[in-house]
């Protein structure tokens, strides 16, 4: 088996699509709800869930497929499962779309769907309807996959940068870019001799326990492309507000600076694809600090800045002291990276 | 970390000190050389640390931001002969030519590859052989010894399908250009680093003396560049005019001589276009007769016309120190980093992107 490759006839609709579903992708996925193989999958939970549904939809192209601490399998779940994470929505349950590259190898695929089937259990949340398509060779990089996610927000909650109010202050989980730096040495363009493990974690956890300690926190964004610069402009422009960030609170690790020094960088517009941008009340803070703090995926959490009622502009103090402006980053040099 | 030592804020504080009690009460006109500099004054923050009357302004320090259009159109052309591959570093795709940036060429079907390094163009000439590679050669003397080695390199495998567009520019000849103006007072030069560790910091000798400016090198980290800073201030109290060296563990006073030596080997000075300085004598490289036929204008006989700036694109005035980015009228308004009309807006180093990224567009 492991030497079989994914040929076009596993993606015409006949018995090697049929085959490929059921020996390969349903067995991983091992649910009753998929094991029906049905066009479509009812989501039990969500009769009696009691809150309002969301829905989110990404699609995955990261090259390298696999890097350290991660592969595009475990980024397609936790990516979709932490946009549902920003409304603090439970996940009820999630759809798979995978696009495969004629010739690409089954034990590999397998490999993918493991690691999807490893994250998704981890949340918990199930895949539960999915669709596979295969195209000829060169005409993607390997396998390019797109999730849904369907959540529900416990009644009460409604997160968003409009309730964003001056003297809030700004938390985050953990040390910031190194999901980034980690696709970045991983892809060798630089040939930098450095291993980096990408953050790349679901956070649906960290923001159940967030919002039963405070759940008057203002809003949540996942950091990934474009980093905390790009949701704290954001933030700034839904709220008409200023915010300051310090540069002293805000976590690095010292081989992500390094490479960031090296490629001339900016930690904060680097992506994340475990790091969550908690707004909250600052009499609210140290409650919400200890709820992220007992999640696995939140023991570095720290207030990094200010929510202030001056020009609406993000800026960082410095570590000498001065402040400077950050902008919206305008664009990433680097495509797939998510 | 080695690199906390120069980002150590109580010795930036002491500095910060030191300069504001030493600086002369009249104005004093600082030109940091090196894009790098620029932005790393941005992005620290360093301006705000200054006492009133310094000013930091920003050189022609950026390779991308001083390549004439006249490159540009002429890389654009060749785009368009069958088979060729124009290949050049990141932020030269983003630079507008007349009509369009190579960057949209590209999306229009050109066949335009960005490079991390000069060494994947020979691999890529190697592995297709039926393309022609062109390569768009910019940078200063730090860039300037890798080009040549792989002109070098070119040459000994005998490798028929790669050439170069050569529009590398040397810093000495723009400094004394500046100098020699007399459209700017500058009352000293914040060396550029990188460029020192090849050409060696005996090589301001001549500006030193010649235009009666303090000339000291500064490497990239705050304490560094205030370092740099704090030794010009002494020498403008004392009116004095030497070159110094703050970056003693990375430059040299002779520089790189293996690297200046491959640089000579290859190239040869010409008069050259910078971008809305004009042209300054002797400030550009070209490749030696004997390697003519590896010339991109030679090989497919171009000749660069020299094309006037966008209309009010004031990049030449902030090239050369007269203005700041925010004093431009099209800045952060007409010209964005998302629309760039100018260079000194298009690369990661060019000082109006610096100012927009770090310092805001001045109407939030």
């Amino acid at each position: 088996m492991h030497r079989e490759k994914v040929l076009l006839t596993h993606g015409s609709g006949g018995r090697r699509t049929r085959d490929l579903i059921e020996k390969v992708i349903v067995k991983i996925f091992d649910n009753p709800v998929l094991q029906r193989l049905e066009d479509s999958s009812v989501i039990q939970e969500a009769r009696d869930s009691g809150g309002a549904l969301v829905m989110t939809t990404d699609s995955y192209v990261v090259s390298p497929l696999f890097f350290p601490g991660g592969d595009i399998g475990k980024l397609s779940i936790c990516g979709t499962v932490n946009d549902l994470a920003t409304a603090a929505a439970r996940p009820l349950a999630l759809s798979v779309g995978l696009i495969i590259e004629e010739g690409f190898p089954l034990a590999e695929l397998e490999k993918v769907l493991q690691s999807m089937k490893h994250t998704a259990d981890r949340v918990p949340v199930s895949l539960i309807t999915g669709d596979t398509k295969v195209v000829e060779r060169g005409r993607a990089d390997g396998v390019y996959i797109s999730t849904t996610g369907v959540g529900v927000v416990p009644e009460g909650v409604e997160l968003s940068p409009g309730h964003i109010e001056p003297g809030d202050l700004i938390l985050i989980n953990g040390p910031l870019g190194n999901h980034e730096a980690s696709i970045l040495c991983a892809r060798k363009d630089f040939s930098l001799d450095v291993e980096i493990v990408s953050d790349c974690a679901p956070l649906a956890e960290l923001m159940r326990l967030v919002i039963e300690a405070v759940p008057e926190a203002r809003c949540a964004r996942d950091p990934t492309r474009g980093g905390i610069a790009s949701v704290l402009t954001e933030m700034v422009e839904h709220s008409g507000l200023g915010i300051t960030i310090d540069e002293e609170q805000i976590p690095v690790e010292e081989q992500v600076q390094g490479v960031c020094d090296i490629l001339g960088m900016d930690p904060l517009m680097m992506a994340n694809e475990g790091k969550m941008v908690v707004v909250v009340p600052g009499d609210s803070a140290e409650a919400c600090l200890a709820a992220m703090r007992s999640a696995p995926a939140g023991k570095e959490s720290r207030v990094i800045g200010k929510v202030h009622s001056g020009k609406p502009r993000l800026t960082l103090r410095t570590l000498y002291g001065t402040t400077r402006m950050i902008t919206m980053p305008m664009g990433n040099q680097l495509p797939r990276i998510c | 970390m080695e690199l906390d030592r120069y980002r150590d804020r109580e010795r930036v504080r002491e500095l910060t000190q030191d300069i504001a009690r030493l600086c002369p009460s009249a104005t004093v006109n600082i030109m940091e050389v090196c894009g790098t500099h620029t932005t790393a004054i941005a992005r620290y923050g360093l301006r705000g640390l200054m006492p009133d009357g310094l000013r930091l302004i920003s050189g022609p320090g950026c390779p991308v931001c001083v390549t004439p259009t006249s490159i540009i159109n002429a890389a654009q052309m060749l785009s368009e002969v069958p088979g060729t591959v124009i290949s050049t570093f990141g932020d030269m795709m983003r630079v507008p030519g007349t009509d369009k940036t190579l960057e949209e060429r590209r999306a229009d079907g050109a066949d335009v590859r960005v490079l991390y390094s000069v060494y994947d163009l020979l691999r890529m000439a190697e592995e297709e052989p039926e393309k022609n590679f062109i390569f768009i050669s910019v940078g200063f003397e730090t860039t300037t010894p890798s080009i040549a080695l792989s002109v070098l390199e070119t040459a000994q495998r005998g490798l028929r399908n790669v050439c170069f567009l050569a529009a590398n520019r040397l810093v000495i000849p723009a400094l004394e250009a500046l100098c020699a103006s007399k459209e700017i007072s500058i009352d000293g030069f914040l060396c550029p680093g990188h460029v020192s560790v090849i050409i060696g910091s005996d090589a301001y000798k001549p500006v030193a003396r010649q235009f009666h400016i303090p000339c000291v090198v500064g490497g990239f980290e705050p304490v560094d560049m205030l370092q740099a800073i704090y030794h010009l201030i002494m020498q403008i109290r004392e009116g004095e005019a030497r070159v110094e060296n703050a970056y003693t563990r990375a430059v040299k006073g002779e520089g790189n001589s293996k690297a200046l030596e491959v640089t000579q080997a290859v190239f040869e000075p010409v008069d050259a276009e910078w971008r809305g300085i004009g042209t300054i004598p002797l400030s550009g490289l070209k490749l030696r007769q004997e390697y003519a036929h590896l010339d991109a204008l030679e090989r497919f006989d171009v000749k660069l016309r020299s094309i006037p700036e966008p209309r009010g694109c004031r990049c030449g005035d902030v090239l050369k120190g007269l203005l700041i980015p925010p004093e431009c009228p099209l800045f952060g308004s007409h010209c964005n980093p998302a629309s760039p009309v100018g260079p000194c807006m298009v690369s990661s180093e060019g000082s109006c992107a610096a100012y927009y990224k770090y310092e805001g567009t001045g109407h939030a």
